[in-house]
């Protein structure tokens, strides 16, 4: 009997990106719908380079990126209109309300006003900022800010969710209930791409965890075949990545003395 | 080598910053143009002295006796200098509370707040009267080579005046904080600021069209009227005049009053900053300012949401409204002109055409600033499913409605009075907005919108031909409203321009375009 494969929510293949040094290196990614997929890594990795390219908001040097079947690159409408983003910074308006913040979001997504209006007040009630629904954002605190852009992320109800470290500043109880509303929408078939230096929230919330390391992905599966993968028995998650990532800089510096032994051996046959 | 924590110490740390500060507000934080910038002052000092010398040299001779006429032109020239540095300390001491930057470090450090904010003080009276002698020295210096030595006095007297300027802020802006609190403070004292900078030109330009029509000269101060009513040459009135004039007493007397001033300024404020700057540290995130209205979610495409938002982030911001629309208050004398014009039935119109096309093209530059590199939320709107060509499109409507808000009641005025004068300003004004709009938008660069102030600092080059093109597509109106074919040589020149700054834009190449 054949095991038909979920739909996939994102695919992503070779793709690169390059600065004044590679950022990413010929990743290949797939994230099936309904998923919650952690991106892991040491900083500077390429986690939100990757990331940003999937939004739209960096253009990739070669590669494909396709959100549930749509090519991102040949219709970065049609897949913007599906995708949420959310930053660790707050991308939000000092000047406007929640309230405004979100109406002005669900303007940019062009949700119906009675739709997005009842989303707006569920979001802001099941966040606890109601009672500043109508205070304006620079007089909110940190946490409350990076809330208000969450509840504005989530009005035109995406079906891809990528999150940059998202729960920076937010308090215990937020961010647990930051956490249910995220495992409720893939409960509800999204797909939430979160990439996170809080391992433990990696380790209770994802399906499955992938592992930047120097622009590439060098592990990625559940907790367990990751710990299978670094040999690391039942060791933490923590334990786990630091594993893996040190194999991997072994790995890199070995091949580095290879090819400088190599370039040894030629200089002298020269 | 000074002790860490003394007057000295800090003077070194400030004058460090100050010096990196202003490297890079002129090289934009390239270093490698640092020796364009240089080149460029030399040659800016050379032509500004050039420009003095013929200047001077047209208004008389400056080697004649002291009297009264004379110290009437010479203090009638101080008040506007006074006033543009009282605007710029009133400012600069504002940003001194408020900024943060390096200031919880020092306030939770053993070291004396006092002294820093003694050589704070003293510092910005450092830097206006750099920033005056940038402008004026080189008529100073003509003044002495054509008037002799005895003008150089004028340096010691910039010198004092910087120093009354800035313990009236002081002095002023702690005034205000007491009685408003801290976040109206901010608020009020910068709007003061910018209305004093330009409330004194306005006002002599109000005098001289009403006492002699269409000429708005500073030779108003030159009437014998005046002079006639002025006290006489012996009354400490002219103190700083005759300063200026080399009179060592008075000198004496001027540079003195005004250190002690200052002095007394820190001696009694400085140690009180600290309580100061705590209060502003509750600013912003201070009280909470509820909307009255509360938001309707009326239906909105993505184009009307933008434009909205624009039009909302403008109108809460008391500030930006207040810079930005700094330009239009000196459209007040020109309003004031077509009125008279009108009922005296003369053909001042054709000169209103250049002055509303130059102001349009300042606001709109000011405006598109706002709306394309001053989105706080950048990767919001990249990430929603809307064009860059609409978003640019939404942006544009809303600057250009902006533009028609604040010209319409102008034009509409112009029309009755000289309908083909209005003809010519509607169109002068939509293509100097459009380009200077264009411009903004090759040269964007993605920055704070609360770094307005410094806009000028993200490129030269859009500063330059944005002024450039406001000024040429002004000169194109005037001559088009008089009726020449002449208006197409100022034309020409000015799409050169426009065509020239896009070919060397950074947006050259790109999608849009």
């Amino acid at each position: 009997m054949t095991r038909i494969a979920p739909p996939l929510a994102l695919k992503i293949r070779a793709l690169a990106k390059k600065f004044e040094r590679p950022a990413v290196v010929g990743l290949d990614l797939s994230v099936p719908a309904g998923e919650f997929y952690t991106l892991l890594g040491p900083n500077g990795a390429g986690k939100t380079t990757t990331l940003r390219m999937v939004t739209g908001l960096l253009r990739p040097d070669s590669g494909s990126i396709a959100i549930c079947g749509i090519d991102a690159l040949a219709d970065p409408i049609g897949a913007k209109r599906i995708t949420a983003w959310l930053s660790d910074e707050p991308m939000i308006y000092d000047k406007l309300t929640p309230m405004e913040y979100i109406d002005f979001v669900a303007g940019l997504w062009a949700v119906d006003d009675k739709i997005a209006a009842a989303r707006a007040r569920d979001l802001l009630s099941r966040l606890d900022l109601t009672p500043h629904a109508d205070e304006r954002c620079e007089s909110l605190s940190r946490g409350m800010r990076q809330k208000v852009a969450l509840a504005g992320a989530l009005v035109h109800e995406p079906r891809l969710i990528i999150l940059d470290e998202p729960l920076t500043g937010l308090d215990a109880g937020s961010s647990r209930t930051v956490k249910e509303m995220l495992r409720e929408r893939v409960h509800g078939g999204c797909s939430v791409i979160m990439t996170t230096h809080i391992l433990d929230v990696a380790e209770r919330m994802a399906d499955r965890i992938g592992v930047m390391d120097k622009g590439n992905l060098i592990a990625e599966g559940t907790l367990d075949a990751l710990r299978r993968q670094a040999g690391s028995g039942h060791a933490s998650l923590e334990d786990t990545f630091l594993a893996l990532v040190a194999q991997d800089t072994a790995l890199g510096r070995d091949a580095a003395d290879t090819h400088a032994a190599a370039v040894t051996h030629d200089d002298a046959v020269a | 080598m000074s002790r860490p924590g003394t007057i000295g110490w800090f003077a070194r740390h400030e004058a460090r910053l100050a010096w990196r500060d202003w490297l890079s507000l002129m090289t934009g934080g390239h270093r490698r143009r640092a020796r364009t910038v240089i080149l460029g002052f030399a040659l800016f000092w050379i032509f500004a002295h050039g420009l003095a010398w013929l200047m001077l040299r047209a208004v008389g001779n400056f080697v004649g006796p002291v009297d009264k006429h004379l110290l009437v032109v010479i203090t009638g020239t101080l008040l506007p200098c006074g006033s543009l540095m009282l605007s710029q300390a009133l400012e600069s001491v504002t940003r001194g509370f408020y900024a943060r930057g390096d200031l919880e470090l020092i306030l939770t450090s053993p070291a004396s707040v006092s002294r820093l904010f003694a050589v704070r003080i003293a510092g910005m009276a450092l830097t206006i009267v750099f920033m005056m002698l940038v402008l004026g020295a080189p008529f100073i210096n003509m003044l002495a080579w054509l008037g002799g030595a005895r003008w150089l006095g004028a340096y010691p007297v910039v010198v004092a005046m910087a120093m009354d300027a800035v313990a009236i802020a002081v002095v002023v802006t702690i005034a205000l904080f007491h009685a408003i609190g801290p976040r109206r403070t901010r608020v009020i004292s910068q709007i003061l600021a910018a209305v004093i900078g330009a409330a004194f030109v306005i006002g002599v330009q109000f005098a001289a069209i009403l006492s002699y029509g269409a000429t708005p000269e500073m030779g108003i101060l030159q009437m014998a009227e005046i002079v006639r009513r002025a006290p006489d040459v012996g009354s400490a009135v002219w103190l700083p005049a005759r300063a200026v004039l080399g009179d060592l007493p008075a000198l004496a007397g001027v540079l003195g009053l005004s250190a002690v001033a200052l002095a007394g300024t820190i001696y009694v404020f400085a140690p009180r900053f600290g309580h100061l700057a705590q209060g502003t540290a509750s600013v912003p995130h201070g009280a909470a300012r509820h909307e009255r209205r509360q938001s309707r979610f009326r239906g909105s495409t993505p184009a009307r949401a933008l434009r909205r938002k624009e039009w909302t982030l403008l109108l809460r911001d008391p500030w930006l409204i207040s810079q930005t629309l700094m330009q239009s208050l000196c459209l007040l004398p020109a309003a004031l002109l077509l009125w008279r014009d009108f009922y005296r039935g003369g053909t001042a119109s054709a000169l209103l055409v250049p002055i509303l096309i130059v102001a349009a093209g300042q606001l709109a530059g000011g405006l598109a600033w706002l709306a394309v590199s001053g989105e706080d939320a950048p990767d919001l709107i990249a990430s929603a499913p809307v064009s860059a060509v609409s978003v640019l499109r939404a942006k544009a409507e809303a600057v250009l409605s902006g533009i028609a808000v604040t010209f319409g009641p102008f034009v509409v005025i112009l029309a009755v009075a000289a309908p083909f004068g209005a003809l010519v300003a509607v169109a002068g004004i939509v293509v100097a907005s459009g380009s200077a709009m264009a411009i903004q938008y090759w040269f964007r660069k993605q920055v704070k919108r609360s770094t307005f102030r410094r806009r000028q600092t993200s490129s030269r080059v859009a500063t330059f031909a944005e002024a450039l093109s406001s000024i040429g597509w002004a000169g194109t109106g005037a001559l088009a409203a008089t009726g020449t074919w002449l208006a197409i040589v100022p034309c020409v020149i000015v799409m050169t321009i426009v065509a020239g700054t896009w070919m060397i834009s950074p947006a050259r190449g790109s999608l849009l375009l």
